[in-house]
C-alpha cells in the first residue's frame, strides 16, 4: 500500500514512540507527580509562573529530605491559560501521562470546572481516582453547593476573608465611603456581594458608592476607573483583584495620584508591592492573608530567607506549605500514593502551621481552618525584616483572627464513595 | 463630574490616537493591497519587545528611533519575499499567511522574551505628574505619547498629501493597475507602504509598552480592536480611520464611567424589574460592564448600516 521509504519511516518512528514511552512508564515509578494546572502565559503568567517556582522549591527541599515514602516529589506544570475549557485539557493531560494529583488555584472559574470534571472522572473510572488540590481559588461555592469528596481547599474562602476585613473595618470611624471594584467572575462577583451585605450590616452608616466589575485579566490600563474612583469622592476601596488586574489599578491609582484606602485580598501578589510603593500610600494598603513574611515565626523567617536566596521571590502562598505539608503527612500515614486513601486520611487532619499555631481540614466540606492575619504595607520597622520586591516597604501585621473565630457554616452535602 | 469628563476625555483620545497609529498602517494596506494583514498587530507587539531590549542597552529615546525602524524593515522584508510570493495565488493565501506569520511571531517572542509580562518602565525624564486637574495628576507620559501620535498623523497627512509619493501612495490605493500603467513602480510604493505600516504600528508599540503591559499577548489583546477601527473608518480612508479610532476610543472610555443599566432606564418610567426575573442579568448589566464589546457593537452596526464604513470609498 505504501511506497518502501514511507512504511520504513512508519515502523522506526513507531519503534521510537514504544521506547519512549516505555521509558516514561519506568520512570512514573520512581517519582510522585503533581501536576500543576495555572496560567503560565497570557494575562495570569505573572502569578502562575510564581505559584510553579514556589511548589517546585517546596518540592526540592522534600526531596533533599529524601522525598516522600523514599519517591522524589516532581511538580509538572501545564498551562491552562487561565480558561476552563483549556483546564480540562490539561487535566486530562495530566491524567494521560499517570498523575494523580492535581493543584490548582489561580481562578474560581477554572476550579468549578476541574472540581465538576474530577468528581465525574473519579466516578467513571473506579480504582484510577485523582484527588485536587485547591491552593487558592476562594469562591465559598466550591465547598457549598459545589463540594465534592475529592476537592480539598487550602485557602480561607472569600467570605470568611470579608468577614475578617469588615470586622475591622467597622471599628474605623473615618471610613465613610466606600468603592468596591472586582473581577467580573465567580468569586469577584462573591467578593461584591458580602462586601455589600457585610459592610450593611456592620455600619449602615456608611455609603456605598460605587460597585464596579470588569473583565478578568483583560485590562491594561486602570484610569477610567480611577476616575470614576475619584469622582465618587470614596476615602476608601475595597478590591478582590489580584495578578495583574491589581497591580495596574494600583499603577493606575498612584499615576492619578489618588488618595484613599485599599482593603484587598491579594495586595501582595506578583507587582502589587512596586505598584503600592509608587502611590505613595504607607500603610493604607491593607490585604487580609492566611500568612505574611514578617509575621514573628522563626521557621517561616528561615522558609523566607532560603525561597529569597535562591529564586528572588517572595513567599505568596504560606498556605502551599501546610497544602503540601498535609499531603506528605497523609501519604507516609497511609503509606499509599492511592487518591481515595489520601483523601481519607486528610480529612479532619489536625496539622501544626507554618507561620505557627494549628488548623484543621473540616470533614464536611474539606475547607481547611486556620488563623487569618490583616497586615498593611509601608514602611518597616524593627518587627519587619523583610521587604517586598525590592521596594523597601514590607508587611506590618495589624490584626489577627483566630481560628475558632473564623469558622462560616457550610451547606456541603458530601457525598462519600464507599 | 467636569474632572471625570476631562479626565475620560484626555485618556480616550489617547487610547484613540494609539489605536489610529496602528490602524492607518493597517487601512492603508488594507486598501492599497487587499490584504488582511492579521500580523499587523503582532508588529506593534515585536515594536514594544524591540523597544525594551533596545532601551535595556542603550536607552528609551534611542530605542523609539531604532525599534521602528528595524520592524519597518522587517515589515518590507515580510512583504518582499513573502506576500509577493503569495500574491499570485489570490487573497485567501495571503490572509492565511499573515494569520500564520502572527502566530509565529508570537511564539518566537515567547522564546526569546518568555510569557512573563517585561519590566519595561517609563524613562525617568517623563516620569512626572504633567498637570493637576482638579485634584486627578496627568502623567507627563501620557501627554507625551498624544504628543508623539499627533505629531505622526500631522507627519503621515503632509506626506500623503504633499509629497509625490504620498501622491502615488493616494493614486495607488483606488486604482492601482492604472497607477502601475503609468510606469511607476508599483511593487516598491507596496513595499514601502507595508514597511512604514509596520514601522508605525511599532512605534505604538514602543511607547504603548510602558503604560500598558509589555508581555507576549499584546497582540491578540489589541488585534481584534484594530479590526474594527478599520472596518468602522471605512477602506481607503485615513482620516476615516483617524475619526473611527478616536471614536472607540472616547467610546470605550466613557463606557467605563457610565454605571448605567437598563434597570435603571426604564426605571425613570417607573417600571421595576422582578429583582429574581430570568432576564435579571441583562436588565442589570450596566454599560460599564459592557464597555469592552461596545466596539463590536459599532462594527455591526455600521456593517448593516454603512457597510463601506463611515468614510469609505470602497466596499468592505
Amino acid at each position: 500500500m505504501w511506497e518502501g521509504s514511507l512504511k520504513t519511516t512508519y515502523l522506526r518512528g513507531l519503534a521510537v514512540a514504544a521506547a519512549i514511552s516505555l521509558c516514561s512508564a519506568a520512570s512514573a515509578q520512581d517519582s510522585i507527580k503533581i501536576a500543576y494546572v495555572d496560567p503560565l502565559s497570557g494575562g495570569g503568567a505573572s502569578i502562575g509562573e510564581i505559584g510553579l517556582k514556589t511548589f517546585q522549591f517546596i518540592a526540592e527541599l522534600q526531596n533533599a529530605k529524601g522525598g516522600v515514602l523514599g519517591k522524589k516529589i516532581e511538580i509538572v506544570g501545564y498551562d491552562n491559560k487561565l480558561n476552563p475549557q483549556e483546564s480540562l485539557v490539561q487535566v486530562q493531560k495530566a491524567i494521560d501521562a499517570g498523575i494523580r494529583i492535581i493543584t490548582q488555584g489561580n481562578g474560581s472559574g477554572v476550579a468549578a470546572a476541574i472540581t465538576e470534571f474530577v468528581a465525574k472522572y473519579n466516578e467513571r473510572n473506579p480504582g484510577k481516582e485523582v484527588i485536587y488540590l485547591n491552593y487558592a481559588a476562594v469562591d465559598p461555592v466550591l465547598t457549598n453547593d459545589k463540594c465534592n469528596f475529592w476537592h480539598f481547599r487550602w485557602d480561607a474562602n472569600s467570605e470568611i476573608k470579608m468577614e475578617a476585613l469588615t470586622n475591622y473595618m467597622k471599628d474605623i470611624k473615618t471610613i465613610k465611603k466606600v468603592y468596591l471594584i472586582n473581577q467580573d467572575y465567580s468569586f469577584g462577583q462573591a467578593v461584591r456581594t458580602d462586601a455589600n451585605k457585610m459592610m450593611k450590616a456592620k455600619r449602615p452608616d456608611v455609603e456605598i458608592v460605587g460597585d464596579e466589575l470588569h473583565p478578568l485579566l483583560k485590562i491594561t490600563d486602570f484610569a477610567p476607573y480611577i476616575a470614576k474612583i475619584k469622582a465618587s469622592g470614596a476615602d476608601s476601596v475595597i478590591t478582590g483583584n489580584w495578578g495583574q488586574d491589581f497591580a495596574l489599578l494600583l499603577k493606575a491609582a498612584a499615576d492619578a495620584g489618588l488618595q484613599a484606602n485599599w482593603y484587598t485580598y491579594y495586595a501582595g501578589g506578583t507587582g502589587g508591592p512596586i505598584a503600592i510603593k509608587q502611590t505613595g500610600l504607607n500603610h493604607r494598603v491593607f490585604q487580609i492573608t492566611e500568612g505574611f513574611a514578617n509575621i514573628p515565626h522563626k521557621s517561616a523567617q528561615d522558609f523566607e530567607k532560603a525561597l529569597r536566596a535562591k529564586h528572588n521571590i517572595g513567599l505568596f502562598y504560606p498556605r502551599a506549605i501546610n497544602q503540601f505539608g498535609m499531603l506528605f503527612a497523609a501519604i507516609e500515614q497511609t503509606k499509599s500514593t492511592d487518591p481515595k486513601r489520601i483523601a481519607a486520611a486528610l480529612e479532619g487532619m489536625k496539622f501544626n502551621l507554618f507561620s505557627g499555631g494549628e488548623g484543621f481540614m473540616r470533614k464536611d466540606d474539606h475547607q481547611f481552618f486556620q488563623p487569618i492575619y490583616l497586615s498593611s504595607f509601608g514602611e518597616r520597622g524593627q518587627a519587619e525584616p523583610f521587604d517586598e520586591e525590592g521596594t523597601g516597604w514590607g508587611w506590618k501585621l495589624v490584626g489577627k483572627v483566630d481560628t475558632n473565630n473564623t469558622m462560616v457554616s457550610t451547606t456541603c452535602k458530601m457525598q462519600r464513595p464507599n | 463630574m467636569l474632572e471625570l469628563i476631562i479626565v475620560s476625555t484626555l485618556n480616550g483620545v489617547l487610547f484613540g490616537m494609539l489605536l489610529f497609529l496602528m490602524a492607518s498602517g493597517l487601512t492603508l494596506i488594507f486598501s492599497m493591497m487587499g490584504v488582511l494583514n492579521f500580523a499587523h498587530a503582532s508588529f506593534y507587539m515585536l515594536g514594544a519587545f524591540f523597544g525594551f531590549q533596545i532601551s535595556r542597552w542603550v536607552g528609551f529615546w534611542p530605542a523609539l528611533v531604532l525599534a521602528p525602524v528595524l520592524v519597518a524593515a522587517i515589515g518590507a522584508a515580510v512583504e518582499r519575499f513573502g506576500l509577493r510570493n503569495v500574491h499570485r495565488h489570490g487573497h485567501v493565501p495571503e490572509l492565511l499567511f499573515t494569520f500564520g506569520l502572527a502566530y509565529v511571531i508570537e511564539e518566537v517572542v515567547q522564546i526569546v522574551w518568555g510569557k512573563s509580562p517585561l519590566d519595561f518602565r517609563v524613562p525617568a525624564a517623563l516620569d512626572f505628574p504633567a498637570f493637576t486637574i482638579f485634584a486627578t495628576n496627568y502623567p507627563a507620559y501620557k501627554l507625551f505619547m498624544l504628543l508623539i501620535s499627533i505629531g505622526i498623523f500631522i507627519a503621515l497627512y503632509a506626506v500623503l498629501t504633499r509629497t509625490r509619493i504620498g501622491l502615488i501612495v493616494q493614486a495607488a490605493l483606488t486604482h492601482p493597475h492604472m497607477v502601475a500603467h503609468l510606469g511607476h513602480n508599483v511593487p516598491l510604493v507596496f513595499m514601502l507602504v507595508f514597511g512604514v505600516g509596520s514601522g508605525l504600528a511599532a512605534v505604538a508599540g514602543v511607547i504603548a509598552g510602558p503604560a500598558l503591559v509589555t508581555q507576549s499577548n499584546m497582540a491578540a489583546l489589541l488585534g481584534p480592536i484594530l479590526f474594527v477601527v478599520v472596518v468602522v473608518g471605512g477602506l481607503g480612508s485615513l482620516s476615516g480611520a483617524f475619526v473611527a479610532s478616536l471614536l472607540i476610543g472616547l467610546l470605550q472610555t466613557f463606557a467605563v464611567s457610565v454605571s448605567l443599566s437598563l434597570a435603571d432606564v426604564v426605571g425613570l418610567f417607573g417600571y421595576r424589574p422582578a429583582p429574581d426575573s430570568l432576564l435579571k442579568d441583562i436588565w442589570n448589566v450596566t454599560v460599564a460592564q459592557i464597555a469592552p464589546i461596545l466596539p463590536y457593537l459599532l462594527l455591526v452596526l455600521v456593517l448593516i448600516l454603512k457597510p463601506s464604513g463611515l468614510m469609505g470609498t470602497r466596499e468592505t
